[in-house]
């Protein structure tokens, strides 16, 4: 490569042309600058961005639904709600094996819970029916397999049965659920010869033997047990279950299963904007359960407020800030940083002891007379309460950028306006302070942020009318247990800020971002 | 208009102007202090709850004590949650200061590719509000086995702190003059040593402010440690929440004045600092 | 160099101080006095008696059921034992997320030889719950604000006019949507029945919007006790030990309104998923702070009812201001007169439902 270069190219010291070489000096720049950025990279990437993005994957996780009722998410397929008409006995079948198990397990519970999320009476519906789906009257069938043959109530009967190669086959249903049975008897731990078969075995047998069409001899005696199961009062699951409770035959509760079957789910996402997934399609949730409109309305609203209240405060001060000598600004700026570097929660509490109807301010109000000692004012416990203390909490944000912004704007402006005739008045708003606006766009923008996601403060001050959204999506992650829902609204509250943040990094510049 | 004097000549409207922003200010800055100041006194109160008593009020000693003082120190729950605090925030700051330092080094190279993309992403734990943080970091650590453990709280606060660190230290790079490094390294010494002894003590301040602002979100943090942590680890913060709470103690109110005194202290440290570090780079005159 | 190295050394020092030698137990409890009294009670005569035992206290009971899924959900359990209300535990044992216990098994008999479950009795209403206390939540008010005509009758809370004021209620349907139906006019015996319907919950939830605007909601049990000493609120329901030690042990101007006082349990879990060994050691602390004596002993620190029939005699006087104890029970009969139960398998079912309508009902 170097013989065909011609002379008029010029050279590096070792001879490659200098271009080249500094392309590689500067690819090995770029190259060294992002491998020391890399250990953080990573770092982030795993201890913040992971937790992140699976929280937000649980909003549309859905496998619950599948996971617990297998069968009976399948059998359900065929059945459509809009019929109006609860679904065929073969669907309460797939149920009754399904909730045995999962009731084994103790995990209908949770999907009771689930459900209930989407409709309530779900929950309830799922723990009555819990506690009577192992005493179904299926016991009936047990008792005729017995009568007709005592060896079936030998569990190893039963195993011997499973281990003819043609189990399976034959009997699809009952291999079905005894694997489901083995594999719950290896759970606790129980030995599988010494436990006598559930009903459910029982019935599946039945059910199997009924649909038998070209019989092979598993065992023997066999023709004369598949006849005489051919002639056992058959027992309707339909009635079991309207009997455990007749909500099961509401097509709507059925619906709702359906509907949530697949492993992914947009339910959380609508429930978090005040939306549900009804039989006839996406609708607005009733009146009385909007509630989640409202409190991100509550929360833009009252993070506004506090936003105006901190450009207010911090204005003046900035502004006085910059037309002190140096030293005594920075002395002043002490006073700023203070509350800042104050613990959160000492500010807050600081502000429960002032606020309070018995507290310092109302006290001071009452002992100048102010305010009569009978109507105190009311300042906590409500958005007001709320306000004053993000207000305070959150003002050196808004101070510090507008201060260095303001500190750059020569003064000389504002003298040679009012030299040609400008009032103090016209200076200021004509002149000044259209020169002051980055800063105070720098500030809101950050405290705007700031704010809506804010969960102590509001906590611990705001009662129940000056909660923020966070303080819902901590409820639901502690409280309720709507872990969905809980990630959904923390999903929406970060796109918020996340588009706020992108504003503020192409109007403001990321690395403009200082800290005193 | 310069606001520090009044000319002699001044029209009543320009002094009622002049002194009424004054005040104006001066009742901002009460605002901002208020809040500090008036749990100073409330923490020495003889009783066990938040409001002045009228003992207080008279100035009268007996409604004053250093009781709520004397739990602090000798109660085991805050002993216990200021011995981790301190065994956690420190470990914590080390790991944001070492990988922030670094990463700031390499994001104020003007080559650096994506700057403002990488920027952006590593500021960000700083912008997510910090119930997401927190809820994400719960169900990710509790599937990783990191949940209720030391490393998982240190390792939360660590990644909390990095945004102030990478901002305090991309500010000291932006002064800083690249001929120094390259002439050290001409002179043949080599990438670690030209770390140690040149850019080192020239950034020392933005490390060391961007340290004490990571400290202090470690020290100071009570949302992501509720949901990480579990009783082993619980600080101080956590403690203090719990006082809030379940407790009716005012001993929150002295552990609130030992804080605010800590934080003058850090205050001035930082401070000083700065003026050092202006000093250095000779970009202030005052 | 050596600074690196120092550093790093500083740091495996200060990571690895406190975790001594002791085997560590962490018990999860409701924090305050009650932990405190456990802690007398309990926890500081078992560590007396096992010095390589160290009891954590962690005071996350109020989110245990969360926690607790959330640790399952990994697989990676790190608390030993939990200290939950009755309706928690029936939940947290109908999700698998408590272990089984045979009480006779696991728990001391009685000092007469009867065994544990009868000594116990009825309060073990489910299988993973170990009864420790009876308590009640009952209502406190400022006995200087309601002047000559202190209140007798639970619908005080809802009669503003005698009373005005703030109130503080728990943040929560239960208790509160009772109380709401009995003052309604519903009968004691039916209150259930109605509030198993839709109409009876909206009747429930119109009841309390009355005093909607009157009331602060309390999430945490020492907040009542707050807000009644510091006069925020003109009453308020909480659990009585706290009131008690509001009254009785810092001489707040406060009486307790004890009708319609709702009884409930609290007790011990031990979380499922719990390896062998770490069973064996919380079985062994279980087996003594679950003894008559431990559980009468707890009584001289808070007003709470020891679970077990046979420390009821034992409960003496308080440990430190010497008063009788037994007139500050939930259970003496002058306090007992008008006492609501508590229906747990109606909640266990029903607490999704109410819980959600009375939360959209509450941020409206």
């Amino acid at each position: 490569m170097q013989n065909e270069s011609t002379p008029e190219i010029p050279l590096a010291a070792d001879g490659r042309p200098l271009e080249q070489s500094l392309q590689r000096a500067l690819r090995a720049q770029k190259i060294r600058a992002f491998l020391l950025v890399v250990p953080l990279l990573v770092f982030v990437l795993i201890t913040f961005l992971a937790p992140i993005a699976d929280m937000l994957y649980r909003a549309v996780d859905n496998r619950i639904v599948s996971e617990t009722l297998p069968r009976t998410v399948e059998a359900l397929s065929d059945w459509e709600e809009s019929e109006n008409e609860p679904p065929e006995e073969d669907v309460f079948i797939a149920l009754y094996y399904d909730l045995f198990f999962a009731a084994e397990n103790k995990i209908h519970t949770r999907l009771g819970s689930r459900l209930n999320y989407q409709e309530t009476g779900m929950s309830s519906l799922f723990r009555r029916t819990g506690r009577r789906v192992d005493r179904f009257d299926t016991d009936e069938l047990t008792d005729a397999f017995i009568d007709f043959d005592p060896r079936w109530e030998d569990p190893t009967h039963w195993i011997t049965l499973s281990e003819h190669p043609e189990f399976a086959n034959q009997l699809p249903e009952t291999a079905g659920v005894w694997d489901d049975w083995t594999q719950l008897l290896i759970a606790e731990e129980d030995e599988l010869s010494e436990e006598e078969p559930e009903d459910l075995i029982y019935f599946a047998l039945y059910r199997d033997l009924n649909n038998i069409g070209q019989p092979v001899a598993l065992m023997d005696n066999w023709s004369e047990t598949v006849s005489a199961a051919q002639s056992f009062e058959p027992v309707s699951l339909r009635e079991q279950f309207a009997d455990a409770d007749e909500d099961w035959l509401l097509p709507s509760v059925w619906g709702t299963i359906k509907r949530f079957s697949p492993t992914i789910t947009d339910g959380y996402l609508l429930n978090a904007v005040d939306m549900q997934k009804t039989a006839d399609g996406i609708e607005a949730q009733p009146e009385s359960r909007q509630i989640y409109g409202l409190l991100f309305g509550r929360t833009l609203f009252m993070s506004l407020v506090i936003t105006i209240s901190s450009i207010l405060l911090a204005y003046p001060i900035s502004y006085f800030l910059t037309s002190l000598p140096m030293r005594k600004a920075n002395l002043l700026l002490i006073l700023v940083l203070l509350p800042f570097w104050t613990s959160l929660l000492v500010r807050t509490s600081a502000w429960k002891v002032l606020l309070q109807q018995q507290g310092v301010i109302n006290d001071l109000l009452v002992w100048v007379g102010l305010v009569d000692d009978a109507n105190r004012l009311v300042m906590m416990n409500n958005q007001t309460g709320t306000i004053i203390a993000m207000t305070h909490i959150l003002l050196p944000f808004m101070i510090l950028p507008m201060y260095s912004v303001m500190r750059t704007i020569p003064p000389s402006y504002v003298r040679a306006a009012k030299s040609l005739g400008a009032t103090n008045w016209t200076a200021f708003w004509r002149v000044y302070f259209p020169q002051s606006v980055p800063g105070i766009g720098a500030g809101s923008i950050l405290v705007f942020i700031m704010a809506i996601g804010y969960y102590i403060t509001p906590a611990i001050v705001g009662g129940t009318e000056g909660i923020f959204i966070s303080n819902r999506i901590a409820y639901h992650i502690s409280s309720s247990l709507n872990w969905g829902l809980a990630s959904a609204l923390g999903g929406i509250l970060l796109l918020a800020v996340v588009i706020l943040y992108w504003l503020y990094d192409k109007f403001v510049g990321i690395d403009n971002l200082k800290l005193g | 208009m310069d606001m520090n004097t009044l000319p002699s000549y001044a029209s009543t409207g320009e002094k009622v102007w002049f002194y009424g922003f004054r005040v104006l200010c001066g009742l901002i800055f009460f605002f901002l202090v208020a809040p500090i100041i008036v749990i100073i006194p409330l923490s020495f109160n003889a009783q066990n709850f938040f409001t002045f008593t009228k003992e207080m009020l008279a100035f009268d000693p007996a409604g004053y004590s250093l009781k709520h003082y004397q739990d602090f120190f000798t109660n085991s729950d805050w002993t216990g949650a200021i011995l981790n605090s301190i065994r956690i925030a420190p470990v914590a700051t080390l790991i944001s200061v070492s990988l922030g330092t670094l990463a700031a080094i390499g994001l104020s190279n003007p080559h650096m590719p994506f700057k403002r993309l990488i920027t952006a992403f590593l500021i960000s734990p700083m912008i997510v509000p910090l119930v997401i943080s927190a809820a994400g970091m719960y169900f990710f650590f509790s599937r990783i086995g990191l949940q209720g453990t030391y490393w998982g709280v240190v390792l939360a606060h660590a990644v909390l702190g990095i945004p102030f660190v990478i901002i305090t230290v991309t500010a000291t790079m932006v002064g800083f003059d690249r001929s120094l490094t390259r002439a050290a390294a001409s002179l043949g010494a080599n990438p670690i040593t030209t770390f140690w002894k040149i850019q080192m003590p020239l950034i020392l301040p933005g490390v060391i402010s961007g340290g004490l602002f990571a400290f202090i979100t470690s020290f100071d943090e009570v949302v992501v440690v509720l949901f990480v942590g579990s009783s082993a680890q619980k600080t101080l913060p956590w403690q203090m929440f719990i006082g809030l709470r379940e407790q009716i103690s005012p001993t929150i109110l002295a552990v609130a004045t030992v804080l605010v005194a800590l934080s003058i202290l850090l205050l001035t440290t930082v401070e000083l600092l700065r003026r050092r570090s202006e000093r250095i780079r000779g970009l202030t005159p005052g | 160099m050596t600074l690196s190295k120092t550093l790093a050394a500083g740091v495996m020092t200060l990571a690895t101080v406190g975790s001594a030698l002791a085997t560590d137990l962490t018990i999860v409890s409701w924090g305050g006095a009650y932990s405190e009294s456990q802690q007398k009670a309990y926890h500081d005569p078992y560590m007396e008696m096992n010095p390589d035992i160290n009891i954590i206290n962690d005071e996350s009971s109020a989110e245990a059921v969360a926690k607790l899924r959330a640790m399952n959900e990994a697989g990676n359990v790190t608390w030993d034992l939990v200290d939950v209300v009755a309706s928690d535990a029936l939940r947290l044992c109908d999700e698998g997320l408590a272990m089984e216990v045979d009480h006779d098994d696991v728990l001391a008999p009685a000092p007469d030889g009867t065994d544990a479950s009868d000594d116990f009795g009825d309060l073990i209403v489910s299988d993973c719950f170990i009864p420790q206390i009876v308590y009640s939540t009952t209502v406190g008010y400022r006995s200087d604000a309601v002047g000559d005509n202190p209140p007798t009758d639970i619908c005080a809370i809802f009669d503003t006019e005698t009373y005005p004021g703030k109130r503080s209620l728990e943040k929560r349907p239960i208790n509160n949507m009772e109380w709401a139906l009995l003052c309604d006019g519903v009968p004691k015996d039916e209150v259930y029945d109605v509030l198993e319907t839709n109409a009876g919950q909206e009747r429930a939830l119109a009841k309390l919007d009355t005093i909607k605007d009157d009331v602060i909601w309390w999430s945490a049990g020492a907040d009542t006790p707050q807000l009644l000493a510091d006069g925020e609120v003109i009453m308020g329901s909480t659990y009585n030990g706290r009131l008690f030690s509001l009254i009785v042990e810092q001489n707040q101007p406060v009486e307790m309104l004890w009708d319609a006082q709702v009884f409930d349990l609290d007790g011990w879990i031990i979380p499922a998923g719990l390896p062998d060994e770490r069973v064996e050691e919380v079985l062994d602390y279980l087996y003594f702070a679950t003894d008559t004596q431990r559980l009468a002993d707890q009584a001289k620190y808070i007003s709470y009812g020891p679970a077990r029939e046979s420390s009821a005699p034992l409960v003496g006087k308080h440990a430190e201001l010497g008063i009788e104890m037994a007139p500050h029970m939930p259970t003496d009969p002058n306090n007992s007169k008008n006492t609501f139960l508590y229906n747990y398998e109606f909640w266990a079912d029903y607490r999704d439902d109410i819980d959600a309508k009375f939360q959209a009902w509450l941020v409206r």
